[in-house]
């Protein structure tokens, strides 16, 4: 499977009609690597005409400014705006909350206005349209899973549905936490905290929200963020579940279910 | 008019006068406090704000996420409006002298039940509000509810919240008492209190009538007035601070115009707008460098703890508590109004609102997880003004863990916050 970046397209004079942002996290993260290959795959069998920008993507400045950092976030937005903007690109489709609330929400202002969806929006309209065939002896079916909501998906932009209809789209028995959808507790991760240690207390934040995913007694946890993945997967590791209860991203999911 | 009852009018004519000025004293002191912040928030959309007022202040949608809590507040509520409506027969009453001045009019027009059904409405309300700010009271200080034992609370705070359900529960007895009191009348509560007072001759059933009248009303003045030091000042603050709610995603951060002209300065400087100066500090670090919404915020904070009780922060036992955050900003904001109107000018008293009431290890414990936004169910965001206030922190004390400064050096030599190749970033294609 060949994925093209902006650069090669360009070149070969065509015009994707989305972008795959990948995100740092799904860049160089070896867990969040599968997710990307996983989203990838399910572009490319689905004949999704899509590129990715490559060695020209770049950092969007989330964390910068959820830490304060203004002018780390302005010079990171300036750049890839310039990029984007020079590629003329329209709609961007990305596997991480945070890439996609920051690109949504915060570019325009700054000059950069584009159609911008989560990967998970992205894969019910799959669905929805039959671009993507779920199979009927599929690997997920009659099994549990628990969805955990991103607060940058969730609250911050309000998209609780897509990702519980994709996994609704497999037969599986979904069950939730008891903290969902705008009472979702969050992982820990989010304001720049996964690049410091927690303040001190008396539990750690992913911790807490792995108990309670482990309290559902789902055979899975769906994340849709990069993020969230990595917090809940150390959260369930360090109780000794990691048997009974696997966290996976929606698309690798749907990755495994589709011809 | 007897001298004695001409007397009366006038006293209480005075009374209510001072009342009424005095709280509109106070009104503009707190008006002028909130402008001390800085100008923000356009006032666009006005439609979807008046929706916003209607749904979350009039109609306390956030309330219903707890629809038990909701149904008793909401009896409090609507009595507390209903019932002031009686308040305008009990003021002009006391100036004309009169005794329930609307009866005579509505028996006049021949409306002469109209008026006993209407008193036995706003009875039912008394009768329900009592019983609310009961349940309240026993849920506040009996009950072991974890965001009403929170330290936050400890002290005034604590007393406040008692004080207000003691009056208000005091204020409906009034009420009761001076409709039971008055012998001609049988209404729907109050009939039934009236036969423990049969015993007492005439002229002490005039007198306890009076003495509730005179307490019932100086009660609501002496209520009226406390408002402006209370938590129950969101009364008023619920129905702006609806209003000016912002209308864009909750994840959606405040641009920094200033700073984004620096940066445009330094890559492009004939596109930068050259009439611009430089603000004199970047972010927010005492109360007059936040926006006069997130001050407006502070005064409307019912202390309830909604935000604490769902901050992941917070119930994981850090020192981060939203509510505290907001009162910290309040009481911030009273000390430094108070210094202004001492010596004309602010005169700097060497303490700032971070720092001094918020602690770097408060705003550091944040997870921007939006939470306490979505709880507040008077429209506040406690979550703004952490930003503010950590934006001053990193960019005019350069004050950030280490492990942050790290990540600000990846982002800006590798454009990922990890230190990895930036020729690696597309490596994952060779390996699908």
């Amino acid at each position: 499977m060949k994925v093209n970046t902006m650069a090669e397209m360009m070149a070969s004079g065509q015009t994707p009609e989305v972008l795959f942002w990948v995100g740092c996290a799904g860049s160089f993260d070896q867990r969040a690597q599968k997710i990307t290959k996983a989203f990838a795959t399910i572009l490319d069998k689905a004949g999704v005409n899509y590129a990715i920008l490559g060695k020209e993507e770049a950092c969007t400045g989330d964390p910068a400014r959820r830490a304060g950092n203004e002018f780390m976030f302005q010079m990171m937005a300036y750049q890839n705006i310039q990029i984007l903007n020079g590629y003329s690109i329209k709609k961007i489709v990305t596997t991480c909350p945070h890439c996609f609330n920051i690109l949504k929400n915060e570019y325009p202002v700054l000059g950069g206005n584009y159609e911008v969806i989560h990967h998970t929006q992205f894969l019910q309209e799959l669905i929805e349209q039959g671009k993507i065939n779920i199979t009927d002896s599929n690997e997920w079916k009659g099994k549990s899973i628990t969805y955990h909501d991103s607060c940058y998906l969730g609250r911050a932009n309000e998209i609780y549905e897509a990702p519980r209809k994709v996994l609704e789209s497999l037969d599986m028995e979904l069950r939730e936490m008891k903290r969902c959808k705008s009472k979702g507790l969050c992982c820990g991760a989010g304001g720049a905290q996964m690049f410091k240690e927690e303040e001190k207390g008396d539990k750690r934040v992913n911790m807490e929200r792995a108990d309670e995913a482990i309290e559902t007694k789902s055979d899975f946890v769906a994340s849709a963020c990069p993020f969230c993945n990595t917090m809940l997967t150390d959260g369930i590791k360090n109780r000794n579940e990691e048997v009974n209860t696997e966290v996976l991203d929606i698309a690798e999911i749907i990755a495994k279910a589709i011809q | 008019m007897t001298t004695m009852a001409l007397l009366a009018s006038i006293i209480f004519s005075i009374v209510t006068a001072a009342a009424l000025l005095l709280f509109a004293k106070n009104l503009m002191r707190i008006r002028k406090n909130i402008l001390l912040g800085k100008a923000s928030f356009i006032n666009d959309q006005k439609a979807k704000r008046w929706k916003n007022v209607f749904l979350l202040a009039l109609g306390q949608k956030k309330m219903f996420r707890n629809p038990l809590v909701a149904c008793l507040h909401i009896f409090v509520y609507v009595g507390f409006v209903v019932i002031n409506i009686e308040l305008l027969e009990i003021v002009i009453d006391g100036i004309l002298g009169t005794h329930r001045i609307f009866e005579n009019y509505l028996t006049q027009l021949g409306f002469a039940n109209l008026y006993t059904e209407i008193i036995n409405c706003f009875e039912i309300l008394a009768a329900l509000v009592w019983m609310a700010c009961v349940v309240f009271f026993i849920r506040r200080n009996i009950l072991k509810i974890k965001r009403f034992l929170s330290q936050d609370l400890n002290g005034w705070p604590h007393s406040d919240a008692n004080y207000i359900l003691i009056a208000e529960i005091i204020l409906m007895g009034l009420f009761l008492l001076m409709n039971a009191a008055d012998s001609e009348k049988n209404f729907i509560i109050s009939q039934h209190l009236s036969p423990y007072l049969k015993e007492l001759s005439a002229s002490s059933l005039i007198t306890i009538e009076k003495t509730a009248w005179w307490l019932h009303i100086i009660g609501i003045y002496i209520f009226m007035n406390y408002l402006p030091y209370s938590k129950h000042l969101h009364i008023i603050l619920a129905f702006p601070n609806a209003y000016y709610a912002p209308l864009t995603p909750k994840g959606m951060m405040h641009n920094m115009p200033e700073v984004q002209n620096e940066v445009l300065y330094a890559m492009q400087p004939e596109m930068a707008p050259t009439h611009t100066a430089a603000p004199a500090s970047f972010g927010a670090k005492d109360v007059m460098d936040l926006s006069w919404k997130n001050l407006m915020d502070a005064y409307s904070c019912t202390e309830c703890g909604r935000c604490t009780a769902a901050c992941p922060a917070n119930v994981t036992g850090k020192l981060l508590s939203p509510r505290k955050m907001m009162m910290a900003t309040r009481d911030r904001l009273e000390e430094v109004g108070r210094n202004i109107s001492l010596n004309k000018v602010f005169v700097p008293d060497n303490k700032s609102l971070l720092h001094d009431y918020i602690s770097v290890e408060e705003l550091r414990a944040c997870t921007t997880c939006n939470a306490c936004v979505e709880e507040c169910p008077v429209s506040i965001s406690p979550l703004d003004i952490i930003i503010e206030l950590r934006r001053s922190l990193v960019m005019e004390e350069s004050n950030a863990p280490q492990e942050w400064n790290a990540m600000f050096n990846n982002i800006e030599n590798n454009f990922a916050p990890w230190k990895f190749a930036p020729d690696d970033r597309d490596a994952w294609t060779k390996k699908v």
